[in-house]
């Protein structure tokens, strides 16, 4: 018997000893007890393969595995890879290089499963490749970044590359700066640090969509479980029991007073020593339920008698859009042709791998909370709030973010270990479960769209009737943002002189919706894009054509009557698609022509735009950049990188701007205390809006440098050592750092520029400047339909996106596929429902067996606004990727599917419906 | 309370402990047991060898309880096994396989175990001890329901038995999901056809994720009687022969669309035994 006896087993090459239960989940053991937290837990049910170690040379999930069934083995971790041999560490070398880790929380697992693959086969082929990594998920690459980056890592020459270009770095492909210790497994997660005796906490949450509930002896219960420390409910509150993401629409409570709006709504903290916590039974909290009916669908919440969720918002609207230009009936009369379609889509989840996770401490009269999250000003407020206290009391220190995609813009954590934290004055940490992130956390708003389309008979798209209804759940979150955003868009980048589009978000008693990855514009470019495919079709126009034909240029008008000057490159990314259109058109017919069995295949393209920011409203950025009397330079970077590479592009951009090399340049990541405030990962906006502050603060340097000197803008400097060199038409000066005068930040320059993209308010009609730039693509897709089983396969993706100015390539392409995968989950598999599936095995995600190459084309038509004429890529890659499959398979089958996802049976029905159609 | 006993009858006796589970790759207990540790006394048979080896007698196949699915794909084994070793090869990923058992499949008794169909069509045997003896039930006895054996308090699977197949067996597995890789089945089917002499001598076919315990097609195996042995085979299979399935609308699929695609892929998997393709995920 082992009880008690504690497991001895080889631990990364030496012998240890696990004190853990024998059978805790070794997963568990490893991170807690020995410290590897280059173990990640991501679901704790085999379905993600985060936890990936191996054991006698084989990979494992690690929480599958009791702790007492590894004695006598040996267990490799990704922190023994650090002593790997050559083969190790060409691999490793191979994923930076290669762009193979963005957020890295998938990559200790990718990096055990693909060592594991190498030992037995150094040369493996792709399916290999994919049968050996088709156990671990990733949620930001695409995968096709870490399958080349296994295949070449044989012959892959680690030797570190020459250190940083000293001739300019933007448009390189530079390896992301923050890039080793993500490949290491050192890099520090929400849950992978927490103060020497944190308590742990953990929430009772609601069973029921909508339900009144009661506390009974909550003393009793607390005294009944020793190790418990404090519960807490809503009128532990010290402040306001309100927090939201935009101040005016604030509601959604910390601890929920009396009623529960939705299922999995906090109603109770409990706060206490780790073994007492993990053991405890929240089912048997003393609470009682009293289930109240629920409205779940728009229908039912929009309807005339409906019960009101938050009283003050009449009609269970949260808010609406409107834009509006022409004549829309008048000219839809008068149009050639006229299509019209109703599209739906569903609550989609984001399902990073890194479920949310931090810690709290209290020091003094300040608290500070260490968690993942893409807003950190934003978390500094709201918890501010919650505390009743100060903004300036509260710091917010960023841990590296398993990905976010938009979800960790709002609070998940924060309020419970802040609240326990403040109130006890201990430490107090708290990670969700895989259950609880996908219960509570926002999701992709559901899309109900209704539209019709007129164009003449040449061509051209004459107007656009567009009214679509969004299912924002029981809380604001970012339903208003989607809700305005919508309306601007739903034109798609092309010319549409008479448009009316408007938009409601409507409450119900659903987890919350909020942002995710475009902001509603994914859902509306499955409506416009199938519709224009409709029109093309029947005015028989070549699809990719009957785009060209109508594109956006500069110098058009928008659907808000904006007019860019420059930076519009859709038609050139349209055309850049044209010789792959033509060749996969030609390929498709050519197999349909000859096959005998079920497959068919098709051919699809969607456009997209996406203006970078807020939709009409202020998001400066600010950056701050400081001379050290040694002649390094520190930027205070406070955009927080999610894994989409922020870290790395915009010291890229400062670098270039002063004309300094990459390698002077020291990052002081986010964090409240010392960033000025970047604004939020979100909106596609921290490359240009922050990248442009970057850049400005460069600039800023670059002046105040000449200054030291004397001279006009058109010298050049050089730094050397402790010395910069500045030549001007009077020749060459030496300044010595050292003998400059040294703030009280121990800089002897430091400057701080603040960038706020230029827009206008939308009057009425909508009409007016929402955004300084937007970022244009589009997305080729090549798919195969099995007819009788309605079984989706897309085969090949090209990708061509508008980024103004590639800063660094390798990134862009790192989010194009990453955009494009979770484009291919929207299109073919992923629907959350409510109450169902919370879970990685039903909600399903693309594994690596789901994505085919993607070629990715960038167009560099640059704006004038950004840093060197840069936009934002995060949300664009998303957008056309969905509507291109689905007009792919209307292309394969001749069905349109107008119910995304196209899942199996959907396909299915769809194609037996056109033929029962065919025969009556 | 933890144990890894070395040998069944030492686990026989820690079973009688109340409430005692068995334990072995942990690949549905630790997901079942979600946020809480595991309370109950677990006796891990992963130590017992006898539960672990695989072997082949003239007149049978045993495969020990506790045998890996990465450790059935990889065995020499007849052609009848194709299928069994096919669904090994897509029960989860690598690390699944790594770790999950046979006899852990079985006991889950999921109704989208991919395992069921290969063995169903195999009329694999469930060896059973307990300190009362051994016994011996045939895998569509065992599995009684959804999540339901016919195992009895005391009792523990050892080995999986099969009668020793005809060497001119051929079977294929065909899994359908809405993903590549690491998917709950949406329906599976195992085919099996013994042909001699050009003509069907025997044929077996079961269907899983379609009622609350996969089933075998005895009217479809008793139409393909004697049938010649040519490519178009599978188009013998009707609607009808799929009636006693009882599938079920969830998440994954609609109740309609499995009894259609059922339907397709038992026509599939009977053509792939004919072409002598062991199948997979379509």
């Amino acid at each position: 018997m082992l009880d008690r006896a504690g497991v001895s087993l080889t631990l990364n090459g030496a012998p240890a000893r696990l004190a853990s239960s024998p059978l805790d989940r070794l997963s568990h053991a490893l991170r807690e007890e020995c410290g590897l937290t280059g173990v990640k837990v991501g679901c704790d049910a085999g379905d993600c393969g985060a936890c990936t170690v191996l054991i006698d040379g084989e990979p494992v999930c690690a929480c599958l595995t009791a702790v007492g069934q590894v004695e006598g083995r040996a267990i490799e971790t990704v922190e023994s890879l650090s002593r790997g041999g050559d083969d190790v560490r060409r691999l490793k070398a191979a994923f930076h290089a290669q762009g193979a880790a963005q957020c890295g929380v998938c990559t200790p697992a990718m990096l055990l499963a693909a060592t594991a693959l190498l030992r037995k086969n150094a040369r493996p082929s792709e399916i290999d490749i994919e049968d050996a990594l088709g156990g671990v998920l990733c949620r930001c690459t695409g995968y096709r970044k870490i399958i080349e980056a296994v295949k070449i890592a044989h012959n892959f020459d680690p030797a570190p590359g020459p250190a940083a270009p000293r001739d300019g770095a933007v448009g390189r492909r530079l390896a992301r700066l923050d890039g080793e210790r993500k490949i290491s497994g050192a890099e520090i997660f929400g849950a992978d640090e927490w103060p020497a005796g944190a308590l742990l906490a953990r929430v009772v949450r609601s069973p029921h969509h909508h339900a009144r509930f009661f506390f009974g002896d909550l003393d009793a219960f607390q005294r009944a479980h020793p190790g418990i420390v404090a519960i807490f409910t809503a009128k532990d509150v010290p402040g306001e029991n309100c927090f939201g993401v935009i101040a005016p629409f604030a509601d959604q409570p910390a601890l929920a007073e009396r009623a529960a709006r939705f299922r999995g709504e906090a109603v109770a903290l409990i706060v206490g020593e780790d073994g007492a916590m993990r053991g405890l039974d929240l089912a048997a909290f003393p609470v009682r339920w009293e289930p109240l009916p629920a409205l779940m669908t728009i229908d039912e919440a929009a309807a005339p008698d409906a019960e009101l969720i938050h009283p003050g918002r009449p009609g269970n609207i949260l808010t609406s859009g409107r834009v509006a230009r022409g004549d829309v009936e008048a000219e839809l009369a008068g149009a050639d042709i006229v299509v019209a379609g109703e599209f739906e889509t569903g609550f989609v989840e984001h399902a990073y791998i890194e479920p949310e996770a931090g810690f709290a401490r209290r020091i003094g009269d300040r608290i500070e909370v260490q968690a993942c999250t893409q807003a950190p000003y934003m978390d500094r407020d709201d918890v501010a709030k919650i505390l009743g206290i100060a903004p300036e009391q509260v710091r917010i220190v960023p841990s590296a973010v398993g990905g976010g995609f938009g979800s960790k813009l709002d609070l998940s954590v924060q309020p419970f270990i802040a609240l326990a934290a403040w109130k006890l004055n201990r430490p107090v940490r708290m990670i969700y479960s895989r259950n609880e992130s996908i219960m509570t956390t926002t999701k992709r708003h559901p899309a109900r769209i209704r539209a019709r389309v007129g164009a003449m008979r040449d061509g051209r798209l004459l107007a656009m009737d567009f009214a679509a209804d969004f299912n924002t759940g029981a809380y604001a979150s970012w339903g208003p943002t989607v809700a305005n955003r919508v309306p601007v868009h739903a034109s798609g980048p092309y010319r549409m002189p008479h448009y009316r589009a408007l938009t409601r978000a409507i409450h119900t008693h659903c987890v919350p919706a909020g942002a995710f990855r475009g902001f509603g514009v994914p859902q509306t470019a499955i409506a416009q894009e199938q519709l224009y495919d409709e029109l093309a079709l029947k005015l028989g126009i070549d699809r990719l054509e009957f785009r060209i034909l109508n594109a956006l240029q500069a110098g058009d008008s928008t659907v808000t009557g904006q007019v860019f000057k420059d930076g519009v490159g859709f038609k050139a990314c349209l055309e850049a698609l044209r010789p792959r259109w033509r060749e996969a058109l030609q390929a498709a017919r050519a197999f349909n022509e000859s096959a005998a069995g079920p497959m068919r295949r098709g051919v699809g393209v969607a456009g997209m735009w996406y203006g970078c920011g807020n939709t009409s409203l202020p998001n400066p950025s600010t950056m701050r950049l400081g001379l050290t009397p040694d002649g390094r330079l520190t930027l205070f970077q406070g955009a927080v990188d999610i894994g989409q590479g922020s870290n790395t592009v915009i010291p890229q951009i400062c670098a270039d701007a002063l004309g300094a090399p990459l390698d002077l340049f020291d990052l002081a990541s986010a964090d409240t205390d010392t960033t000025p405030d970047c604004g939020k990962t979100s909106a596609s906006r921290q490359t240009f809006v922050s990248g442009k502050a970057a850049y400005l603060a460069g600039r800023a340097m670059r002046r105040e440098i000449l200054r030291l000197a004397n001279v006009g803008e058109e010298a050049t400097i050089r730094f050397d050592g402790d010395a910069v060199l500045i030549a001007g038409a009077g020749g060459e000066r030496r300044v010595q750092l050292r003998t400059l005068p040294i703030n009280s930040a121990g800089f002897v320059v430091e400057v701080q520029e603040t960038f706020d993209p230029p827009t206008s308010p939308l009057d009425e009609n909508g009409q007016g400047e929402p955004y300084a730039v937007f970022g244009y693509g589009a997305h080729l897709a090549e798919i195969e339909v099995d007819v009788e089983l309605g079984r989706v396969k897309v085969l090949r993706l090209t990708c061509a996106h508008d980024v103004g100015k590639a800063i660094n390539p390798t990134l862009v392409e790192g989010q194009i596929e990453g955009g494009a995968a979770q484009g291919l989950g929207l299109a073919l598999m992923e629907e959350f429902f409510p109450g169902k599936g919370e879970n990685l095995h039903d909600y399903l995600i693309p594994s690596v067996g789901d994505m085919p190459p993607v070629e990715s084309i960038l167009i560099e038509e640059a704006s004038s606004i950004g840093p060197f004429g840069a936009k934002g890529i995060g949300e664009q890659a998303l957008i056309p990727t969905a509507p291109a499959i689905l007009n792919a398979i209307h292309d394969a089958t001749g069905a349109r599917i107008t119910r995304a996802p196209a899942t199996p049976d959907r396909v299915r029905a769809a194609i037996l419906a056109l033929r029962k159609k065919d025969h009556d | 309370m933890y144990a890894r006993p070395a040998e069944l009858e030492a686990a026989l006796d820690l079973l009688a402990e109340p409430g005692a589970r068995i334990l072995a790759g942990g690949t549905d207990i630790f997901p079942a047991a979600g946020e809480r540790p595991l309370a109950a006394p677990h006796i891990d048979v992963t130590g017992i060898a006898a539960l672990r080896g695989l072997s082949m007698a003239p007149d049978e196949v045993r495969i020990g309880a506790a045998i890996t699915w990465s450790e059935l794909a990889k065995a020499e084994l007849p052609a009848a096994f194709d299928a069994l070793k096919a669904a090994a090869r897509e029960v989860g990923g690598a690390q699944i396989q790594n770790r999950g058992t046979i006899a852990g499949n079985l006991c889950n008794a999921s109704p989208a175990a991919d395992g069921v169909p290969p063995l169903l069509i195999l009329n694999a045997e469930i060896e059973i001890a307990s300190r009362r003896g051994a016994r011996r039930l045939p895998i569509r006895d065992f599995i009684t329901g959804n999540r339901r054996t016919a195992l009895a308090p005391g009792e523990i699977v050892t080995a999986i038995i099969v009668p020793t197949p005809q060497p001119t067996m051929r079977a294929s597995f065909l899994k359908l999901g809405a993903r590549r890789y690491l998917v709950i089945s949406i329906v599976m089917v195992a085919a099996l056809l013994d042909i001699a002499d050009g003509v069907v001598r025997e044929a077996r076919v079961a269907v899983g994720a379609c009622s609350a315990a996969a089933k075998r097609l005895p009217t479809l195996e008793r139409r393909l009687l004697g049938v010649a042995a040519h490519p178009g085979l599978g188009d013998l299979a009707a609607s009808e022969d799929l009636a006693l399935l009882s599938p079920i609308d969830d998440l994954r699929a609609t109740a309609e669309y499995r009894r259609d695609a059922a339907l397709t892929l038992v026509r599939r998997a009977v053509e792939a035994c004919l072409a002598g393709q062991a199948g997979g995920i379509v």
